[in-house]
This record gives structure tokens, C-alpha cells and sequence, in this order.
């Protein structure tokens, strides 16, 4: 009982890590991008994994907004 | 009353130990204290703060709802509104808050002793800069995740929203300049340094070739690939520096390095961001969140005891660090840390579009700002646990301390701090560099302290040359990352002021705009640079104190939006929780603005600075770094410009904290709510 239990605890947390680590550098979840695309736009074909890893670099650094904007 | 007990009685505990900490850490007389005591005292007062402040503000002040729908759930669309994780949202936010002011900012104002700079950043973050990130996320995530200057034109009006855009551009450019002349104070004379960061750009080059063609999106093979090739870097570097023929050729004047890095600037940030800089983002971001953790647990292991006194004499203004008395400028030098203009950037930028739920808004803003603050204070005692002696050799000006070992020991001891020629020539030897003589910036500083601390836990004195490297580097990573992103977002902030006049203008697709806007930007911050640079004093004593003013002012801006909102909220009675920060931030940077221009002392004051070198021209004399009249007059013209922008800072500071007292006037005769948050909705029932 306790075993899974602790795995699925483990898996979680390296979930999180690895989520916290990619959205440090401004790359989202696309499991979750493509999960919301699919339950509400069913007509429209989600990005690719590379297209939504080069759409998120562009936001991140783009044009028109100051967002990857660094701090002191 | 039992459970009462159980509510408050560990949290009676926390607050008991971080007294008995405080206590110990504030009576030490004669002996060095430990370290841990520092961070013991620190941790305990922003448990409390957590607590009990905080909490208090999100139910009192912001009446937080857990029901009411975030901006990421309201307009999700799985890329920019996206509810998350609020552990996951944490590290994004303080990865995003987190730079080089913490770490710069406290190892200058340890030329006062450690306590002032502790109590400092303890009040500072508690009361203030956890405050302003709190609040203006709360703003911000109740319109839609909108900018800080779109709210200040919404709530105060769109004169202040143009003084305010036009303020951040100012403070762009000096924050720019100043990260930069850290960089050129770190690498001037340094082989070893500049190799290692100029290896940078080729293996950053070489990350984005990688993650464009090769394997897209696979963040984290290509982040271990970018750093094993960075420790070999900094491995080869030690060669480098000690090869007849490589090593000069790696050694560079503070001058060149300046024109280098304005180079550097102006091309990086019109470079496709896949190629340099989004690769050598992911080393930096890693970089720095592993190396603070590093410190922390390196402090925790090796104990280090404080060897600078808790207080010097230098309180008093006459410190060879930078110049001024304790009030106002202490609470300047230590912007960051304490509290961040450039924080409500941030807490109005992407965060506000990602937070699932209100309720997660205490831990990430608050929570976040603490985190900073506890890097401020690593900072600090990184700076103090170095011997005295060395702190002032490395950061004192050239023209006060000579500039070889004999000079710098016989004037550094005799400012109080024994020292000898040999323990100068040894720490430079241990480092791995050719001298340590004023090493200006704070960033050499901060990597002898931490150097010293890694190495008592891994390596010893035989790895101390690598860690300090190592430090160097971390720190030029970042400040490199911020030159080149921090001149695209004053590019475009360019083109939205050139717009307001020439429509245009702002185009970003198109080239001249695009070009024209980066040269005004790279030009503006690099002419700061320069004077920077050439300046005897060290550049640090003029650019510091202009950009801790600038910092602390936009606080002031981003503080008096959120008074405004609270009195437009009708809940003026908790208006106390921003008008005492706002208050006090107000009287630091008119005060040190003011002193910074009309001081009659030529070492803090612009305009009598400029008088002195102004008397001596018209006698036909010329008084150094100046060799010649044209440079004597291009110093008087340095000091006149620096001068007439400390006095936009200070019209910028009474303008905004003018229209928002109207602002507030008016929202107090009001008899009903005035705020403009976006209509509330609750979050559907499951």
C-alpha cells in the first residue's frame, strides 16, 4: 500500500521540479497547452511540441512587450 | 483559549528564537560572531512576517478570494493564461525577481558594518519590498494580469502613466549601465575572467544551434551540455591565464572592455533570440538558482564567523566605498533586498496571468520577495566573513589607496583595517588573479566571500581560484543576459515613447525603427558606462547611488498606485500598510537626490564636483583621471548630466506622489467604490 503511494508522491514532485525549471525559462506545459486546446477548441489542431517551444521563446524575449525582461 | 494556544503558540517560538537571535547578533562587542546567528535571526523574522503581516494584508487590506476567478482561469489559453502549480509559479516568479542587485547591493554597504545593512533589508523587506510585490500582483491579477504602467494610466491618469513610462526608461538605462561597469570592474585586468565569460557567447551559440535544429525543446540535455562545457571553460581559463602568449592576449583595460560590451549590446539584441540569447538564458536562470543554493547550504555547513565589526566608524559618510552618511544613503545602496522598483515590472508582467487561485497570491508575491531578501543577506555576510582588510583593499578607489600591495596596505590599515602587502598578494595569488586592488563593483568581492565559504566545504585552498571563477562567472552570465534583454525592452520602450509623437515609430517588424531605437538605447546606457569607467573613484560611487535612486523611486510609483487603489477600495483604514512605505521612500531618494546634486562635499555632490574641476580649468589646471582640457571639460559636462538627472528623479517622485494624493483625495469624498477591477466572477462548482 505504502509503495505506490510513495512513488506516485516522488513522481509528483519531479513533475514539479521539471515544471518549475522549464517555466524559469518561460516554457509552459504543452501536455496541459494541448489538453486545454483539445477540450475547447475540438475544431482547431493544437501547435506541435516544437511549434509551441519557439511560439513560448518569442514571447518570452518578443516583439512588443517587455516580458523576459530581467531584473536588477 | 486552548486552541489559541495551539494556533499561535510555535509561532510564539519562531518569534522568541528570532529575538534571542536578533539579541545576540546586536550586543556582540570584541568577539566575531557566527554567521548562522545572521541567518538564524533573518529566517525567524520572515516566518513571523509570513505569519502574521501578510496575512493581515491579504484578509484585512486585499480581502483575498479563494472563489473569484484568476485572470489565468478567466481567459485560459494554455500559453500566456495558464493556471499553475503555485510551487511551480513560485520558482518562475523568483527566478524572475532574483539578479544581481541582492547580491551587489549588501557587499557595498558592508563598509558600515553588517548590522545597519541587516536591519536595513530586514525592515526594508517586511515593510516595504515584500509589500509593493504583494500588492501590485493583487492589483494586477484583479485587471486582467494588465502592465504597471497600463494601471497607472487607468488609475491615476494618463499624464502619470507617461511620466511613469518615461521614468522606467531612465532607470533602464542606468540599471543597464551599471550592470555592465560590474561586468568591466570584474573581468578589467583578468584573463582568466575574460576568457571564461567571453566562452560564453560561442557555447551559447552552439546551445541554440542545438535546440533549433537539432533537438528542439529539450531544455535540459542542452542546459547539462551548456554547463559541462562551462566548468571546462572556466578550467582552461587558469591555462590561459598563465600562457605567455594567451594570457595577454585575454588581458584587457577597463576602457576596452567598456567598448566591447556596447558592442556587444547593440548586436546581441538584434540577434534572432533562439541563437544567444534564450540558450544562454537557461544557463544563467540554472546557474543562479544552483549557486544560491549552494551559498545557503555552504553557510549552513561551514559556519563562518563575522569578521567585519557589527558597525564601523564609516556610518558616519566618510567610508572609501562610496560616500555619504548612513541616512539616506544606506537605504539606497541596498535596493534590492530591501525593496525593488523593478519587482512591480514583474508582479504586473507575467506572473498575475498564471496564478490558479487568489489565495496563492500571499506565497508567490510576499513569499517570493522574502526569498530575495534572504539572498540579500547570504550576500552580506558572504562580504563580511572576508577579512576586513581585504574588503577595503578590493573596494576602494584607486586614487585613495595607490595601486600597488605597499600603497593599498599602509592606506587600508591605516583607515583602521590592518592589513600587509603580503596578505594582498596572497589572496590575489589564491584567486587566481594578478591583483585584488580596487576591484571595484561588489561582484570580485562577493566571489573572494564566496570562494572562501565553498572551498572551507569542497576543494579547499586548492579549488578556491576555480570557485571564485566560478562566482565571476554566475554573476557576468546574468548581468550579460539582463544587457542583452534589458536593451530589447528599452528598445521597444523607445519606440513606444518616438510613437507617442511619431506613430510609426512603432513598428518592430521594421528595420530602421528597430535599428534607430536600439542605438539610442545601447548609446544611452553605454555612455554612463563610459564615464563609469574612466571615473578615479571607481564609476560605483556616481552609478550606485543614481541607480539605487532610480530603483527605490519607481518603488515610490508603484507604491502610490497601490495607496491609490486601496482609497478607491474605500479602505482607507488599512491605507497605513503603503503610505509608511511610500512615505519613507519618498524622504530616502529626495533626500539623497537632492544631496546627490547641491552637497557642498565634491565627493557626493554633482554640481560641486563639477564647480571644483570648473575653478581649476579656469586657472589652467587640470586635475586627474582629466590629462588634458578637453577631458576636463567633458568630466564638468559628465557631472552637470548626472546632475540634471537626479533632478528628473526627484520632479518624477512629486509628480506621481502629487497626482496620487489627488487621486486619493478624490476617491475619499467619494461615497461609494471607485477601483476598476474586472467584474468578479466565482469559480464554477464542481
Amino acid at each position: 500500500m505504502q509503495q505506490p503511494n510513495l512513488r506516485d508522491r516522488l513522481r509528483t514532485l519531479s513533475k514539479c521540479v521539471c515544471d518549475g525549471a522549464r517555466l524559469m525559462v518561460g516554457q509552459g506545459d504543452y501536455a496541459a497547452y494541448a489538453e486545454h486546446i483539445r477540450r475547447t477548441h475540438p475544431d482547431r489542431a493544437p501547435m506541435t511540441e516544437v511549434e509551441f517551444f519557439r511560439n513560448r521563446e518569442n514571447a518570452r524575449f518578443g516583439v512588443g512587450n517587455t516580458s523576459g525582461f530581467r531584473c536588477c | 483559549m486552548g486552541t489559541a494556544l495551539g494556533r499561535h503558540g510555535p509561532w510564539a517560538l519562531v518569534g522568541a528564537l528570532g529575538a534571542a537571535a536578533l539579541a545576540i547578533v546586536a550586543s556582540q562587542r570584541g568577539e566575531t560572531i557566527n554567521a548562522l546567528w545572521i541567518v538564524v535571526a533573518a529566517v525567524c523574522v520572515y516566518l513571523i512576517a509570513y505569519r502574521y503581516y501578510a496575512k493581515f494584508i491579504a484578509d484585512k487590506v486585499m480581502r483575498l478570494d479563494p472563489k473569484r476567478v484568476t485572470p489565468a482561469v478567466r481567459h485560459n489559453d494554455g500559453l500566456d493564461y495558464v493556471p499553475t502549480n503555485r510551487g511551480v509559479l513560485f520558482g518562475h516568479h523568483f527566478a524572475a525577481i532574483a539578479g544581481a542587485g541582492p547580491l551587489v547591493g549588501p557587499v557595498l554597504a558592508a563598509q558600515m558594518g553588517y548590522l545597519p545593512g541587516m536591519l536595513w533589508i530586514l525592515a526594508g523587506v517586511v515593510l516595504a519590498g515584500a509589500v509593493q510585490d504583494f500588492m501590485v500582483l493583487f492589483v494586477s491579477m484583479r485587471r486582467d494580469g494588465r502592465s504597471l504602467g497600463e494601471l497607472i494610466r487607468a488609475e491615476l491618469g494618463t499624464i502619470p502613466g507617461i511620466i511613469a513610462l518615461f521614468g522606467t526608461f531612465l532607470i533602464m538605462v542606468i540599471l543597464l549601465a551599471v550592470l555592465a561597469l560590474i561586468v568591466v570592474k570584474a573581468l578589467a585586468e583578468s584573463p582568466w575572467g575574460t576568457f571564461t565569460v567571453m566562452s560564453t557567447i560561442p557555447i551559447a551559440m552552439l546551445m541554440g544551434v542545438y535546440s533549433r535544429y537539432i533537438r528542439p525543446g529539450k531544455i535540459g540535455e542542452v542546459s547539462i551540455l551548456g554547463f559541462v562545457l562551462l566548468m571546462l571553460a572556466i578550467v582552461a581559463g587558469g591555462s590561459v591565464a598563465s600562457s605567455p602568449v594567451w594570457g595577454p592576449a585575454f588581458t584587457f583595460t577597463g576602457p576596452q572592455l567598456c567598448w566591447m560590451l556596447i558592442g556587444y549590446g547593440f548586436v546581441a539584441s538584434i540577434l534572432p533570440v533562439w541563437l544567444l540569447l534564450a540558450p544562454r538564458d537557461y544557463l544563467s536562470t540554472f546557474l543562479k538558482i544552483g549557486t544560491i543554493v549552494g551559498l545557503a547550504l555552504g553557510i549552513a555547513f561551514v559556519a563562518p564567523h563575522m569578521q567585519m565589526p557589527a558597525m564601523t566608524k564609516f556610518v558616519d559618510g566618510t567610508g572609501p566605498v562610496w560616500a555619504g552618511s548612513l541616512f539616506p544613503f544606506l537605504f539606497i545602496t541596498i535596493a534590492c533586498g530591501a525593496v525593488s522598483g523593478f519587482h512591480a515590472l514583474i508582479s504586473s508582467g507575467t506572473t498575475p496571468k498564471l496564478i490558479a487561485s487568489e489565495s496563492d497570491a500571499r506565497f508567490i508575491g510576499y513569499g517570493g520577495m522574502l526569498m530575495e531578501s534572504f539572498v540579500a543577506i547570504m550576500a552580506l555576510v558572504s562580504a563580511c566573513v572576508i577579512d576586513p582588510g581585504v574588503y577595503f583593499t578590493m573596494n576602494s578607489p584607486a586614487a585613495l589607496i595607490g595601486t600597488t600591495p605597499e600603497t593599498a596596505a599602509a592606506a587600508v590599515s591605516k583607515l583602521g583595517f590592518a592589513t600587509t602587502p603580503e596578505i594582498i598578494t596572497q589572496t590575489a595569488a589564491d584567486v587566481g588573479e594578478r591583483t585584488i586592488i580596487s576591484r571595484a563593483g561588489g561582484a570580485p568581492t562577493l566571489a573572494v566571500g564566496m570562494a572562501h565559504i565553498i572551498s572551507s566545504a569542497i576543494g579547499g585552498k586548492a579549488m578556491m581560484a576555480f570557485w571564485y571563477h566560478f562566482a565571476i562567472l554566475f554573476e557576468a552570465l546574468f548581468i550579460l543576459t539582463a544587457v542583452d534583454a534589458g536593451t530589447r525592452a528599452c528598445r521597444f520602450m523607445v519606440q513606444d515613447l518616438v510613437a507617442l509623437a511619431v506613430p510609426s515609430f512603432k513598428n518592430t517588424t521594421s528595420w530602421g525603427p528597430s535599428i534607430a531605437a536600439t542605438a539610442i538605447s545601447v548609446g544611452a546606457w553605454g555612455y554612463f558606462l563610459y564615464q563609469g569607467v574612466t571615473d578615479p573613484l571607481g564609476g560605483i560611487n556616481t552609478l550606485w547611488p543614481l541607480f539605487g535612486i532610480s530603483n527605490q523611486m519607481l518603488a515610490a510609483v508603484a507604491l502610490t498606485l497601490c495607496t491609490v487603489v486601496i482609497f478607491k477600495m474605500k479602505r482607507e483604514r488599512y491605507a497605513f500598510v503603503t503610505i509608511i512605505p511610500t512615505a519613507w521612500l519618498c524622504l530616502c531618494t529626495l533626500t539623497a537626490g537632492w544631496q546627490k546634486i547641491f552637497s557642498a562635499d565634491p565627493k557626493i555632490g554633482f554640481l560641486a564636483h563639477a564647480e571644483r574641476y570648473a575653478g581649476a580649468a579656469a586657472e589652467g589646471k587640470i586635475l586627474a583621471p582629466a590629462k588634458n582640457a578637453d577631458q576636463m571639460s567633458q568630466i564638468i559636462l559628465n557631472d552637470r548630466i548626472d546632475a540634471v538627472l537626479a533632478a528628473l528623479f526627484i520632479g518624477l517622485v512629486i509628480a506621481i506622489a502629487g497626482f496620487g494624493i489627488a487621486a486619493c483625495l478624490k476617491a475619499w469624498r467619494a461615497d461609494r467604490w471607485t477601483a476598476l477591477e474586472t467584474e468578479p466572477r466565482l469559480v464554477a462548482a464542481e
